[in-house]
């Protein structure tokens, strides 16, 4: 056995970094809408980054630990505790068999990412762990956890190597949990509170009054109650076209920002349809994508314009911190399990 | 192939169009560049959506980069898409897949299709045989898993959507929506005529491919029984 379900959150859903290669047969890609946290998550207890986690969103689940396990969380800061003992983001965490992790109200960002040695174990459908809640596939039987739902991890390939786990059951003691007294830097990342996002102007772009471009950049939007893991409705200076366009469905992605004929534009997020027909005003840049799903309902967003080239450059910069914080992990996890 | 252009869709693909309107012609150019990138995908390519005028290609700018040379990672996939192109010539599809779809019309299981006879003045079977008739080109899959975009509907049964959309509507159902026709593979909310349901799955996660459709088959709708319904769906169980 592995972790229960005793209270099940808002939605709480089984997600890995989503299903590529079956967009041409309609299927979503999904996956973590914070792929950065679910990515860091699992790099800090050892896994490969694409493992499954599991995505809280909001108002988090109760969760009680049937064995003893190295966890992580990371993302938004949903109040995190163990046994009702506040848990720090962004590091190892070994936890006690029968410990009750429970989250509490979204202090900063909207979804926390857990990870668990050896990453949850659900079956892959299609390639993916992740789950696909309209088609109801993948995850955990193709829907959000549920109370009473009984989720077992995966062994790890070689027992026992990741040196944090042997460190922290050390020093544990007679404590539920032990985290580790050091993290991976915040400032290595966005921060949570910035409100600018970033936007590649699309193909439409130029289809739409001056004015409405104009307001694009210079205006806030709210993201608006009605915004899911599918999209972000925003509501905010209208956006109108200078004529209408004949537009015939074609691929959409995730960061697009299509403008429906009322006006309002809705940022499509992991969950999007693979196609669409609505005019696209711009694409959210991939690096700004993970700060995106950390914004609430209710909460107010910018736009600034960056151009594709500088968006590219951004990412292989990410990219690169990316590498080097695996890398520095696996040179502590090594250098553990030689001394 | 000549006459394209190159749009990125955001930072991690391009969106290729090799026509305006949803014609045969810009049909088989799609489907030319799609079955390219089937058989040799090029390396950083994650995957590619065919729709009715382009071929949206996915890849990963990391792979792409190069810190040697002054070519952004798009500008990079530009080339090499530029070069396929230079190298592919659209055939004639010969070779479309045909489908064949059991219906069974009206009823309980096409509730509108009375409502959609009355509209055109026409009687139940008519509206049954000019549903029947065509062949129906698959454009592209969207919207939902396995859900074809069909081409061929005639327009003499082309309805306007329902005023109030359903809020469910079950695997299966056959509908008309405009001068579009097509088969709700999951359930989902929906404002199309239902005209009759089959019991064919058009979703499924377990089947290699997972839906019964792809873009450029031929689909034909045949008209069953209520009995050929129950039976169909009992071999399927």
């Amino acid at each position: 056995m592995s972790i229960e379900v005793i209270k099940p959150g808002m939605n709480t859903t089984i997600q890995d970094l989503g299903r590529n290669g079956f967009q041409k047969y309609g299927i979503i890609v999904g996956g973590a809408m914070d792929t950065l946290a679910l990515r860091l998550a699992n790099y800090l207890v050892g896994n490969d980054e694409g493992a499954a986690g599991m995505e809280i969103t909001l108002k988090g689940p109760r969760l009680l630990f049937h064995e003893e396990m190295l966890i992580a969380i990371c993302g938004g800061d949903l109040s995190p505790e163990i046994n009702g003992e506040p848990v720090a983001l962004n590091r190892p965490v070994w936890v006690r068999k029968g410990s009750m992790l429970q989250f509490g109200y979204a202090r900063k960002g909207c979804r926390a990412y857990l990870a668990v040695e050896g990453g949850f174990d659900v079956p892959i459908v299609l390639g993916s762990r992740d789950t696909n809640l309209r088609a109801g596939i993948g995850g955990y039987h193709g829907r959000a956890l549920a109370e009473g739902d009984i989720i077992q991890r995966q062994q790890r390939k070689q027992q026992g190597n990741y040196a944090a786990s042997r460190q922290l059951a050390e020093k544990m003691d007679y404590a539920s949990f032990a985290a580790a007294d050091w993290h991976i830097s915040q400032s290595l990342f966005p921060s949570y509170t910035q409100s600018c996002i970033r936007v590649i102007p699309a193909e439409h772009f130029a289809c739409f009054t001056a004015e409405s471009r104009s307001a694009f950049f210079a205006s806030e939007y709210q993201i608006t109650p009605h915004s899911d893991r599918m999209g972000y409705r925003l509501s905010g200076a209208k956006l109108e076209l200078t004529m209408p366009l004949e537009l015939t469905s074609e691929a959409v992605t995730v960061g697009t920002i299509q403008v429906p004929p009322e006006g309002n534009p809705i940022v499509l997020m992991a969950d999007r349809q693979t196609t669409g027909g609505y005019p696209k005003i711009g694409h959210v840049a991939t690096v700004d994508l993970p700060l995106l799903a950390q914004f609430k309902p209710g909460e107010m967003v910018r736009f600034q314009e960056i151009t594709l080239r500088e968006a590219q450059s951004a990412l292989l910069r990410r990219e690169a911190t990316m590498k080097r914080i695996k890398l520095g992990l696996q040179l502590f996890s090594g250098r553990g399990e030689r001394g | 192939m000549e006459n394209y252009d190159f749009f990125p869709l955001g930072d991690s693909g391009v969106m290729v169009k090799l026509g305006q309107a949803i014609d045969r012609l810009t049909h088989e150019k799609v489907r030319t560049l799609a079955d390219y990138l089937e058989e040799s995908p090029f390396y950083g390519m994650v995957e590619y959506v065919p729709a009715f005028t382009t071929v949206t290609v996915y890849y990963d700018p990391v792979l792409l980069s190069d810190p040697a040379s002054p070519q952004s990672p798009y500008e990079r996939v530009c080339a090499l898409l530029q070069k396929i192109l230079a190298q592919v010539t659209e055939r004639p599809s010969a070779d479309s897949r045909i489908v064949e779809i059991p219906v069974c019309y009206g009823g309980e299981l096409g509730p509108d299709l009375e409502a959609v006879a009355d509209y055109h003045q026409l009687s139940v079977e008519e509206v049954i045989r000019l549903h029947t008739a065509p062949d129906y080109l698959v454009h592209m899959i969207g919207f939902a898993p396995g859900f074809p975009y069909l081409g061929g509907l005639d327009e003499r049964i082309a309805t306007p959507r329902r005023g109030t959309p359903r809020l469910r509507i079950e695997a299966g159902s056959v509908g008309i929506g405009g001068s579009q026709t097509g088969v709700y593979p999951i359930e989902s909310p929906g404002g199309w005529q239902l005209i009759g349901k089959t019991p064919l799955r058009l979703f499924r996660p377990e089947h290699e491919p997972p839906t019964l459709l792809q873009a450029g088959d031929t689909v034909r709708f045949r008209a069953i029984t209520r009995e050929e319904f129950d039976r169909w769906q009992e071999v399927a169980r």
